[in-house]
Formats: C-alpha cells, structure tokens, sequence
C-alpha cells in the first residue's frame, strides 16, 4: 500500500476544491494534493455552459467552462499536486497525529496523511424516488444532471418530448437548453406555489420560450414500457396534498428531474462530523472548520449554494483557515456561541462563532418575502431587503465590533 | 398607456421594473436600482437581446461537441437562427477557449466563441 504525505489534502476538485488548493499554495501552504474522483477537475462547471458564472469573484460573466479554466489555471499555476481517478473510500482521523484519507486509484490502494484536511464534495441530486414519484421504470428518467452530461459534454439530446420537474434554478436552465437545441419543453412541473429559482431564470427560460410553468403541480406517476410514454399530473393543495380529480395524463418520452440537492457529507458523517439537519451539511465554526479539529468544508457539501462565487470564497477561506491551523494560531474560544435560525429562517452557516472576528453568514428565508426586515434578535439590530426568496441565499458580512456583544445566542429572524 | 412589468436579468438582484409605453414608444421607466437596469428596461421594450450558449460538433477530439457562446447579446429573433447556423459547423480538435468559430454572426456583431477547451482524443 502506498503512503503519501501533504500538508494539507482537499476533496473534491469542484470550484471551492479549486479555489481551497490553490489558495493553500498562495498562502504558502506546502505540499497541497487536490483529490478527484473523474478524470478531470472542475466539478459540475464544465456541463453548465450557460453564462452567469464570476460575476462577484471575477467581476466578469463567464460561462461555466470558461469559469472552470479559470480556476484550473490558477491550480495549476500555483503549483497544486492534482490526484486524478481517485475514489476516497474512508477518512480516518487520529486527534494530534493527524488525518489518514484512504483513496482506491488506478495503481491500488493509496493512502494520503495531512495534519490538514479540506472536505469539498459537494453535493449528489435527488432522484424521482426520492420524491414520490411511482409507477414504470422505462429509460428516459434522468437528472438534471445527467441530462446535461448528456447533451452539453457528450452532444446527445435526452428526449424530444420533456417533462422537467422541479423550478429550482438547475430545472429552469436546463429546460432553456433542451429548448434551444430543439426538445419540446411540455411543461415544468412545480410542487410549491411559487418557483423555486431566481426570478430572471424564469424569464430568460421559460418565458422566452414559452414554456408553461405548472405551479403547485406534481408528476405521480411515469408510464412506459420500455421508453417513457407518459407521465400522470396533479394539481397540489396547500399541505401539498395530491387534489383528487384533478389528473391528467401527459404524453412525453423523458422526464428530467431536478428536484433539489444533497450534500454528500457520508464520509464526514463516518469519522463522526457533527451534521447539521437544516442545511445537510456539517456543522462548522467561523472558520469553516467541523467539529472535527483540522478538518474544514467548504462549497455545496458545507451549504448548497446558487452562485458559485459563494463557494469559491469559502474555499478560499478554508484555505487561510488551513494555514492558521497549521502555523497553530488559529485561535479557537473555550466555548463557541452559536448562530440560529429563528422565525422565517432555514439556516445560518456557520453555526458557531466566537464573536471575535469579522464574519461573513450565509442564511436563507423559509418562503419569498417583499419589503422584509431581517432581524439580528439579540442584537436589536435589523436589514432590510427589498424581495427575499428562499433560492437566492443572503450573504451577511458583520463586523467584529458587531458580533462581540453576542452572549450565547445570535438569532436571525424575519420580519415582514 | 401601456404599464409593462418587467423583471431586470442584467444581474441576480432581480429588480422589478415598470415602463410606461405608448405606440411603442417609452414614456416612463421606475424600480431599477442601478442605470444598467434602465438601459435593460429600454432595450427590452425596443429590441430584446439575449446571450446564446450552444455547442458545435468537434473532429477528433476527446468528447464529440464543445461549447461556444456569441460574444454579446444578440437580437432575441435571431437566437434560433444563429443556432441552426452553428449546427452545421464541424471544428477540428484541438481546439482552445476563446477560438473564433463565426465572425459577426448573421450581422449582428457578435462573435461566436469556443468557451470549453478540447483536446485531441486520445489513441491509448
């Protein structure tokens, strides 16, 4: 078995895995390896190859791919160890001596030790199955995510006739892209009564091309022999309760699945992370590092994000973060106060801070909101925001001075 | 005369716009926060552009099709078109980022660019 040594390992060669390596080298980290599963780095960019990308972190609107680019030069450039074709099976962390990741590569097994680790996994798409739908399982069931795979990196359209489920942003584009490469969009199916994704998504995407948006809709059921023939619809009540009565049948040949994401946190979770259930994610400190010592996360597997940007700039903390830890002066509180979603919140990440430090949160509403005021409780201190949806993330900077009068508790609400 | 909601897709802000027209002409614009927003609402009651980001088949390269985006917006009529344009076009790997495909594309101005490098295939 082969044995190698860093001075700071990162999972997940995705934007923040990017943005984490090359960032640990430019702050003069070591010996860096940047671990990837795929053959190539770059995550999910190079499959989005709509614009929209570096608007905040580069000032620039790049598409996806030009974006990855970007990026890898930057890896590269700074002179990151890139270990491709890896599967990380286990990660094993042993207190003071460090942390042992255990990778299957072409040659065999590998293992790889750090005082440091950087976890940036990102996230895995929920499936039809996950989300209630019944009935035959012909070919023409994809993700949103493996459909584009299909067709914006291997050039293969997944179906003429499409049924998309789910209006999150991921659902939007992709319906866009099946549009202009001259799939018939039958309909975007959505469970909640409003669209999940930003409001420019639905007008640049649907709306150009007049693809009917089916609000408080769901699809039961898929039927098909051997290729999907149809799928059953129904309009949803406010529990999100099927209407009865109210089903009708759809004819199409693919149904395209974007109905949200999950963080792929099983290899955290295994070395006994601490997992916060409102974001999926593992609970960290202001430093984006986990209730395991030296072991920080960053991008989509610390919180999903809608802009890349935001991952990016929390790779690029966990990378400062890593150097702290490793210089030792990293200096953490004997206890941690912690931040808390209150009324009309899902999340605050992160969930602990010292108060002792300027920090930037990130935090979501419930359900979209005009003209709301969002409340530091226990600091009487209030924002306002002009439209509040729960798909586009609020990214809140608070000063030290600020954050040093929390007590225990720092609870973010929403007020109308 | 005629209210137009429009919501601004100039950046994620998302700001909801209200132009005031009258035989095509505008009268009034009110709710964009910054001037990239008025300059959105103006040419979007007038002549409506969008960005295009497609692919082109590529020879002998390491996947069978790489993405290409037009330089700017282009008139929104025009997208259909300019994508049956491109879907005649074979490239020949390698090809690098920012590689020009199409020069001012149906006169619109704009270019059409590689935005996804391709190598050649490998013949391990």
């Amino acid at each position: 078995m082969k044995e190698r040594l860093a001075d700071v390992i990162v999972i997940g060669g995705g934007p923040s895995g990017m943005a984490a390596a090359s960032s640990c080298r430019k702050e003069g980290t070591g010996v860096v390896f940047l671990v990837e599963r795929e053959g190539m780095i770059g995550g999910i960019l190079p499959q989005c190859i709509h614009p929209g990308f570096g608007l905040l972190e580069l000032n620039e609107d790049l598409t996806g791919p030009e974006f990855a680019e970007r990026l890898e030069g930057q890896v590269h450039d700074l002179g990151v160890e890139v270990l491709l074709d890896r599967f990380t099976r286990r990660l094993v962390h042993d207190g003071d001596r460090g942390i042992s990741v255990e990778c299957i590569s072409p040659e065999g097994l590998e293992v790889l030790k750090a005082p440091c680790l950087i976890y940036s996994t990102g996230c895995r798409e929920r499936h039809a199955f996950e989300i209630g739908i019944v009935g035959d399982r012909p070919s023409g069931v994809f993700t949103a995510g493996t459909a584009q795979s299909l067709m914006d990196l291997y050039g293969l359209l997944p179906g003429k006739e499409i049924v998309v489920v789910g209006s999150g942003d991921v659902g939007l584009i992709m319906s866009r892209r099946f549009a202009i490469e001259g799939a018939h969009v039958k309909a975007v199916v959505e469970i909640l009564p409003y669209s999940g994704g930003l409001t420019r998504n639905v007008v640049q995407c649907l709306d150009d091309f007049g693809i009917p948006l089916l609000l408080s809709h769901a699809v039961l059921e898929i039927r098909g022999r051997r290729r999907v023939e149809s799928v059953v619809i129904t309009e949803i009540d406010g529990e999100q309760a099927p209407i009865r009565g109210t089903e009708r049948e759809v004819e199409c040949d693919a149904v395209v699945v974007a109905a949200g994401l999950v963080p792929e946190v099983g290899l955290l979770k295994a070395s006994g992370a601490k997992i916060d259930p409102a974001t999926g994610g593992p609970v960290v400190n202001e430093f984006l590092e986990t209730s395991l010592p030296g072991v920080f996360a960053c991008g989509n597997v610390l919180v999903v994000n809608d802009l890349v940007d935001h991952a990016v700039e929390q790779g690029r903390l966990c990378a400062r973060s890593a150097r702290s830890y490793l210089d030792g002066s990293l200096k953490e509180p004997t206890t941690w106060k912690r931040s808390v979603p209150g009324k009309g919140m899902r999340f605050v990440v992160p969930q602990l801070l010292s108060g002792e430090r300027d920090t930037t949160f990130y935090t979501r509403v419930r359900t979209p909101r005009e003209n709301c005021r969002l409340l530091l409780k226990e600091l009487s201190k209030e924002i306002r925001i002009v439209g509040a949806k729960p798909s586009e993330m609020i990214r809140l900077s608070l000063k030290s001075d600020l954050l040093s009068k929390v007590k225990d508790d720092l609870t973010f609400e929403v007020q109308s | 005369m005629a209210k137009r909601n429009l919501t601004c897709i100039v950046c994620p802000l998302g700001c909801r716009i209200e132009v005031e027209m009258s035989d095509g002409k505008i009268f009034n614009i009110k709710g964009n926060v910054c001037d990239r927003g008025l300059g959105y609402a103006k040419e979007e009651c007038t002549s409506p552009k969008r960005v295009l980001t497609t692919l082109v088949r590529v020879k002998g390269g390491s996947l069978p099709v790489t993405s290409v985006k037009t330089t700017k917006p282009i008139p929104k009529e025009l997208v259909g078109k300019v994508h049956d344009a491109l879907a005649k076009i074979t490239i020949e790997a390698p090809v690098e980022g920012g590689t020009l495909v199409l020069s001012n594309v149906l006169n619109t101005g704009a270019d059409v660019i590689v935005t996804r490098q391709m190598p050649k295939q490998s013949t391990e």
